[in-house]
């Protein structure tokens, strides 16, 4: 299970696209060009993808993304 | 003897954990968990404020329960807002209102002095204003929209302030606890659910308007729908708990009680000449609509979902296998993607539709459909 997760806000992700491109192994366009995971809002990063989460983070021109530790970690 | 709200909080929270009554606004969450999580005033990096909302706007479009309650009882809500106040330790106490409650509501307050730091509200009506957050965002001066939350409400919530939000039902049950006990109150209903329970009963097809009645978790839907005048056998189908809700039909679950109420208690009985696709498309596109337009996969998504449920539904015109197939999808790519539930839901509904009806599902497919014929037959 993966430490962290990649929060999508909603409210204020506009499909540009960036993480998409950034994330590939993990995010698809959805049919309107929106990040779709089939984790829906809160998309597990293994511990490869880190780096590249970072950087979708820091190059979101619409602030949408943050990364956090995940909150349920199965045993 | 002293008013409940006098009462030490430590006395006020055992009996409402005793009760284990659940919240009435929809979710069904433990209400004294809810009370748990309000942080001490000490906790540092809190803020000291604590805020208490009763939100009795109804977001549910068929929902009349609360909008009864507020004009027959004002005074238990009041109570119960008091109660839960003191529980926690609050400052702030809000009402959060249709239009047609308020005129209710302010008198009820101007009778009692000990209720005069109650504020109301107005809300603004649509389906997602009722969520929490966007009750919380329309009382601090913003939208009513739900918002992307980083932090609960109970830690930051009206102006960053720890805030507690009840449905107005809860608060009446709080009061109706604390004056009877929580054991006494733990009796009704079942043990997952107990209590007594505001019920909606609203009858597509049939004659009349919606009615508002009080049960229990240990009723079944028949015993329900005989208390709301309703003959069990002039319904084909049930949409359980409002827009949000699930589809039954009448077999041998009907006869079985609850064990849980669901939802915020909507109970949708459908005469045979109205057919359940149809109907499920109506409200598909009713929820498409009431999107806040904030989330994209929300605001392109449930429109795009709702045109191709009204393919499947409008029979013999247009339906066709590449329909399910495309609501298949549109759900996938809707659930659980946007700041509240609302995609969720609606996609919930339309799943439940196409598992409870697949003989009408057929039946469009093969340009038939079974409601309309029953129609032609008692015709
Ligand atoms: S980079 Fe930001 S705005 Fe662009 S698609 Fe991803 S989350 Fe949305
Ligand atoms: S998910 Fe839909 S209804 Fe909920 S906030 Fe976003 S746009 Fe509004």
């Amino acid at each position: 299970m993966s430490a962290h997760q990649l929060h999508i806000d909603w409210t204020l992700c506009t499909a540009s696209g960036a993480c998409i491109e950034l994330l590939p192994d993990l995010l698809t366009a959805d049919d309107w060009g929106f990040p779709f995971s089939a984790a829906g809002t809160d998309v597990p990063i293994p511990g490869g993808s880190l780096d590249d989460a970072r950087l979708a983070v820091r190059l979101c021109p619409r602030l949408a993304l943050r990364l956090e530790s995940a909150k349920r970690s199965p045993q | 003897m002293s008013e409940p709200w006098e009462w030490p909080p430590e006395q006020l929270r055992a009996e409402i954990k005793a009760s284990g009554l659940l919240g009435r606004g929809g979710a069904g969450f433990p209400v004294w968990r809810k009370w748990e999580s309000m942080p001490a005033r000490r906790l540092v990096g809190t803020s000291r404020r604590r805020v208490v909302i009763g939100n009795g706007a109804e977001g549910e479009p068929l929902s009349r329960k609360d909008a009864v309650l507020l004009q027959r009882d004002p005074h238990q809500v009041i109570d119960g807002l008091l109660v839960t106040a003191a529980a926690v330790h609050a400052d702030e106490l809000h009402l959060h209102l249709d239009e047609a409650a308020e005129a209710t509501l302010s008198r009820a307050l101007q009778q009692r002095p000990e209720a005069s730091r109650i504020r109301l509200h107005r809300s603004a009506k649509s389906f997602v204003s009722g969520e929490s957050s966007a009750v919380i965002g329309a009382i601090g001066g913003g939208p009513a929209f739900p918002t992307d939350r980083r932090l609960p409400a109970s830690i930051s919530g009206l102006r960053g302030h720890p805030t507690l939000v009840h449905n107005v039902e809860t608060l009446s049950r709080i009061s109706q606890i604390v004056r009877m006990g929580g054991n006494r109150f733990s009796l009704i209903g079942t043990p997952q659910d107990p209590g007594p329970h505001l019920l909606t009963v609203q009858r597509p097809g049939h004659r009349g308007a919606p009615v508002v009645l009080e049960s229990t978790a240990n009723a079944s839907l028949v015993d329900v729908l005989f208390g709301a005048g309703i003959d069990p056998d002039s319904v084909s189908a049930v949409l359980l708990g409002g827009f949000h809700g699930r589809w039954t039909r009448m077999d041998e679950s009907a006869r079985k009680p609850f064990g849980r109420i669901p939802g915020a208690g909507v109970i949708v009985a459908l005469a045979p000449q109205v057919c359940p696709l149809r109907y499920t498309a109506t409200v598909t596109r009713w929820l498409a609509n009431e999107n806040a337009g904030q989330c994209g996969p929300c605001r392109f998504g449930l429109p795009d979902l709702a045109t191709a449920v009204q393919e499947l539904a409008d029979f013999p015109r247009t339906a066709a296998i590449q329909d399910i197939q495309d609501i298949h999808r549109l759900m996938g790519q809707v659930s659980r993607r946007g700041a509240c539930f609302h995609p969720t839901g609606t996609a919930n509904l339309v799943a439940s539709a196409l598992q409870m009806f697949p003989d009408e599902v057929d039946a469009h497919l093969a340009g038939r459909c079974t409601a309309t014929e029953s129609i032609r037959e008692s015709a």
